[in-house]
């Protein structure tokens, strides 16, 4: 019988975003996982289990002990497989400034987004500038910097890319045109996705967007 | 301790319980600090210039740069000052940590919000909802003397929000939103708090803090209408 190696299930919606985040960190560290893809309108006794509180994905077992939140799940791992890549910068007030940007990312950005592709008229309107300003604020923080981290690729790049692969479904249901609004910031996007472990997290846009519009006529936005 | 000068000067307000825990982490760590109360309503230029993206207090200046939002300012003044730590060691025990701490912020604090701001069934619904959350913290008191376990910790000083300001809010709005027959280890814990120097030395005078609720409960009650 092998001894208890580290086995590690990621419980998860291949289209969620924050999802992503986990997937992205468990592949920076190089950490083998099982991938199991959750059906929402039908979730599994395990994660109802494993997430009691919340219900929600994603969800990282490890080894049987389950870690809810996107954002603990990252900073999880990188405690955990503290060796290689580090995620979260040493200096404590550059983790501070890293934990603020990720912590604005989650209070601002899901519910702009959603209103971009999910809703009609002026809430639609209201939600697309809501979403610009933001997208404007966080290119104004990345500079002139590769990444968020500064040189090196980190916990906030972490915490943004997975919106990425949403941009087009965006930009279709918002009309909207995000390369010409934050130049810099599509560029710092293109240069993630040439991370392996990026390219391998992020669905691809096609994909999201037929999934956008199966929701959207199941809300009966069409 | 530092040899250079440390400067840290919090920009907080004395009714906010954001501003509070943070005031808690730095007395439990013996962390001299200027308190500088601020006037939301009429915010500072200082205020505005550290944290020009939420212009909210918290924020912890230390040697002039700013750290905005309570959590976050939590875990720097644990990761600069490491004498009695607030979260675990075990990164597992510390990943708990931050789900709960996590869940008192968004999820309580939501819904407790609810019963101060809303009136009528409203406010019957958010106490229903605020009570079915505190039941799964009451989970997590059984056998333990504090959330963090033998010792105050992290979600215990993010959890004073329960402990005196929600239960405070009874007074008030006149509900009892948390009662002792549903919530013995919540009301075992408070008083287990109530015992920790640090605590009693943090939280905001009971009678002014009860003045100042009532008032705001006025003026959302007139928003709202």
């Amino acid at each position: 019988v092998a001894t208890m190696a580290n086995e590690v299930i990621l419980l998860d919606f291949w289209p969620s975003m924050f999802g992503m985040r986990t997937r992205i960190a468990l592949r920076e560290k190089g950490i083998e996982f099982e991938y199991r893809d959750e059906d929402l309108w039908n979730k599994s006794p395990l994660l109802l289990e494993t997430n009691p509180v919340h219900k929600k994905i994603p969800v990282l077992i490890h080894n049987g002990k389950p870690v809810c939140e996107s954002t603990i799940q990252v900073q999880y791992i990188d405690e955990v497989w503290s060796d290689k890549n580090r995620i979260l910068p040493s200096d404590p007030y550059q983790r501070a400034q890293a934990r603020f940007w990720v912590d604005f990312i989650d209070k601002k950005m899901y519910d702009a987004q959603r209103k971009v592709w999910g809703t009609k008229g002026e809430e639609q309107e209201t939600g697309k500038k809501e979403f610009i300003e933001l997208l404007k604020t966080l290119e104004s923080e990345l500079g002139e910097n590769t990444y968020f981290g500064g040189d090196d690729f980190g916990y906030v790049d972490i915490g943004l890319i997975g919106f990425y692969s949403w941009f087009h479904a965006y930009e279709k249901y918002g009309n909207l045109n995000i390369e010409s609004e934050c130049p810099k910031l599509i560029a710092w996007a293109k240069t993630c996705m040439q991370r392996e472990s990026v390219a391998k997290s992020l669905p691809d846009s096609e994909k999201v967007i037929e999934f956008v519009t199966e929701i959207r006529k199941k809300f009966m936005l069409e | 301790m530092a040899e250079r000068s440390e400067e840290v000067k919090l920009l907080g307000m004395w009714a906010s319980p954001f501003s509070r825990r943070v005031e808690i982490a730095l007395t439990l760590k013996g962390v001299p600090y200027e308190f500088s109360e601020q006037d939301i309503t009429n915010k500072s230029p200082l205020l505005l210039q550290s944290n020009p993206v939420h212009k909210m207090i918290p924020v912890l200046l230390h040697n002039g740069k700013p750290i905005s939002e309570s959590l976050v300012i939590l875990e720097y003044i644990d990761d600069t000052w490491k004498n009695n730590p607030i979260l675990p060691q075990d990164p597992y025990d510390r990943a708990i940590a931050r789900f709960w701490a996590r869940f008192v912020d968004e999820q309580v604090y939501v819904t407790a919000m609810k019963v101060v701001g809303k009136v009528g069934v409203e406010r019957d619904a958010a106490v229903e909802a605020t009570r079915d959350l505190l039941k799964l913290m009451e989970k997590e008191l059984v056998g333990k003397d504090f959330l963090g376990g033998e010792s105050l910790g992290f979600v215990d000083i993010v959890a004073t929000l329960v402990a005196f300001w929600l239960m405070r809010t009874e007074e008030v709005v006149g509900v009892k939103v948390v009662p002792v027959e549903m919530f013995p280890e919540i009301h075992r814990w408070v008083k287990n708090l109530l015992d920790v120097d640090v605590i009693k030395k943090c939280i905001p005078p009971e009678d002014e803090h009860l003045d100042y609720i009532r008032a705001r409960m006025e003026s959302l009650k007139l928003k709202s209408v």
